[in-house]
């Protein structure tokens, strides 16, 4: 008796503190959902219980966003930055991860180390050098600055994932191309490449994911409405004056952080064996 | 040996298929597109801000004029950076040691399978893979000085009166408060997923064995798990050191560094300065404070990391 019930009380205490946990990471986006579907009067009245509709959900907000906004436009910038600096990064973080995984002895730890490196300096302290070369290359409130500028993390941070990746991959799969008369440039493309699949995959879902989350670039280089990526324009632009359009705030920040989300929950596992195996091995 | 392998076609093409079959050749350059994308992106910006600092450039009078530590010593007699400085430390600090302590507790709760594990862990992955612009405006709105959700519930539960209902954002103590939680919101769940990934590439025959010689849970906890899994946290407090000292984005959307002040930080004021005041001498002056942080930062975890591998 006395055993089941300290078994019913650590099974409550345990799905209690779960409970607290999720709630904890939830709930801001709970209320997102919940706001962006409710009606202005439901919203911008105190004495309504704001944890569930009062009036009928609606969705006007949504409609609001796409119709009196530049909202549209700045999905498809978004869309257009994530997919070139996609291409950039995989072009150059492809051959420099193979690379380095291959290269023996000191010096290739050492570049790898230095790669890894160059992705903790941060945007803050970069900016104000960034936006003078911006300027000069005429590319100051253009997204195309962001399509320059953004493969600076991507690619230490892509080299970083798939040289863990080729470290795993065992060398005599080349040398068995090379034998049977591949050279070894051939090797890389005709074998390493299409046996790396699930690894460029994950690089190309993180890379385009790190350019939905990036925010102090935008921030830095863009201010004219059109040429904004989909973060900054929620965040910054759908404020007028003083008065925040919630409802409509809420709806973007929705749309924008769904897929992201989907894709961390996809690859998760993937991605933490990249940041840390290459380090810990 | 490809070589020998391989019909040649000419002299010119068989010196080129020569070269590419090098190893160090080829090695040399597949790293090269990588290396001068950084070299010149991150490299030349880097030390051009550290020339910024010692110049005296405004976007108004772009010359290049050398002033010496004159900018540095303008910024450290100026109380309000003195202010920022401790902010900085502080909103780090507390939040990656709030966010360390929740992580720690959840990968704990998160390690042995329940119905809904799955369900529960892609929750928990939500504040980090969400924009953090993004959710800080979402933030923003739960802290709204007038229809805060944080406020109505404690109101309706009757803790406090509406007409003392706290002013999140509005009250310095409060905000720093804020930008903390909020921050350490954003990383425990990183911070899970680290310790998670550490136990779990602990190998079971060692905890048996402990558990068989009479180590009971917090021995094996401390003296066995910790230990093994130092290198992969520390991992990734350096990701969170770094991300978290250096971050302007969820000051720049809660707070705009206020009230007064009380919540800037180093990246926020260098961004102030540097970009929407367009001092940028002073600008690049302040986010190289950062610096020395960040290089103690990452050179002890290397060290540490090196020592645990041999």
């Amino acid at each position: 008796m006395q055993r089941a019930i300290a078994n019913t009380l650590r099974g409550v205490s345990f799905y209690g503190a779960v409970a607290f946990f999720v709630v904890l990471t939830a709930f801001p986006f709970y209320w997102m959902v919940i706001t962006s579907f409710k009606t202005n009067a439901d919203l911008y009245d105190i004495s309504n219980i704001p944890f569930w509709f009062n009036e009928a959900p609606t969705l006007e907000h949504f409609r609001y966003l796409f119709e009196q906004t530049m909202f549209a436009r700045w999905l498809l910038n978004s869309l257009i930055i994530g997919v070139c600096v996609v291409a950039i990064t995989l072009v150059t973080a492809l051959p420099a991860g193979y690379s380095l995984a291959r290269m023996t002895g000191r010096s290739g730890e050492a570049l790898g180390i230095g790669i890894f490196l160059t992705y903790l300096v941060p945007p803050t302290l970069l900016f104000l050098p960034l936006s003078r070369i911006v300027a000069d290359l005429g590319l100051q409130n253009s997204m195309w600055s962001l399509v320059l500028v953004y493969p600076t993390f991507t690619i230490p941070f892509c080299t970083w994932l798939l040289m863990g990746f080729f470290k795993a991959m065992p060398v005599e799969i080349e040398e068995a191309a090379i034998v049977d008369g591949c050279s070894l440039f051939g090797a890389f493309i005709k074998m390493v490449i299409p046996l790396s699949m699930p690894a460029i995959l994950t690089a190309v879902i993180f890379t385009f994911t790190l350019t939905l989350q990036e925010f102090v670039y935008a921030l830095t280089f863009i201010s004219s409405t059109a040429q904004k990526p989909i973060t900054l324009g929620v965040a910054t632009d759908l404020v007028r004056g003083d008065v925040f359009f919630w409802g409509e705030i809420m709806a973007g920040a929705l749309i924008a952080s769904v897929p992201v989300a989907i894709a961390y929950n996809l690859f998760l596992d993937r991605f933490i064996s990249g940041i840390t195996g290459g380090a810990v091995k | 040996m490809a070589v020998i392998a391989e019909p040649v076609a000419g002299k010119r093409a068989s010196r080129f298929q020569f070269i590419l079959d090098r190893r160090d050749v080829l090695g040399a350059i597949f790293v090269s597109p990588a290396f001068l994308y950084v070299l010149l992106l991150v490299g030349v910006p880097f030390l051009l801000a550290v020339y910024y600092s010692v110049s005296a450039y405004t976007i108004y009078d772009p010359s290049w004029r050398f002033v010496g530590l004159a900018n540095f010593r303008q910024i450290v007699q100026n109380p309000v950076f003195i202010e920022t400085l401790e902010n900085t430390f502080l909103f780090t600090f507390a939040s990656q040691f709030l966010g360390l302590v929740l992580g720690k507790f959840g990968a704990f709760l998160l390690l042995k399978p329940f119905p809904g594990r799955k369900i529960v862990r892609a929750l928990i992955i939500l504040p980090w893979a969400v924009p953090i612009a993004l959710a800080a405006v979402a933030w923003q709105w739960m802290f709204d000085s007038l229809y805060s959700v944080i406020n109505w519930t404690l109101v309706a539960l009757n803790i406090i009166d509406r007409s003392q209902a706290p002013n999140w954002l509005g009250n310095p103590h409060l905000a720093m408060l804020c930008v903390i939680v909020v921050n350490a919101w954003r990383f425990f769940p990183f911070a899970i997923v680290i310790f998670l990934a550490g136990i779990t590439s602990v190998p079971q025959d060692v905890i048996d064995a402990a558990t068989v010689d009479g180590a009971g849970f917090w021995r094996r906890n401390y003296q066995i798990i910790l230990p093994m899994i130092l290198p992969i946290v520390a991992i990734g407090l350096i990701f969170g050191i770094v991300f978290t000292f250096t971050d302007l984005s969820v000051v720049y959307l809660l707070t705009n560094g206020g009230p007064v002040g009380a919540t800037s930080v180093l990246a926020f004021e260098g961004f102030q300065v540097g970009i929407v005041s367009g001092d940028v001498s002073h600008g690049a002056a302040i986010s190289l404070f950062m610096l020395p942080v960040l290089f103690l930062v990452v050179i002890a975890m290397l060290r540490f990391i090196r020592r645990r591998e041999i």
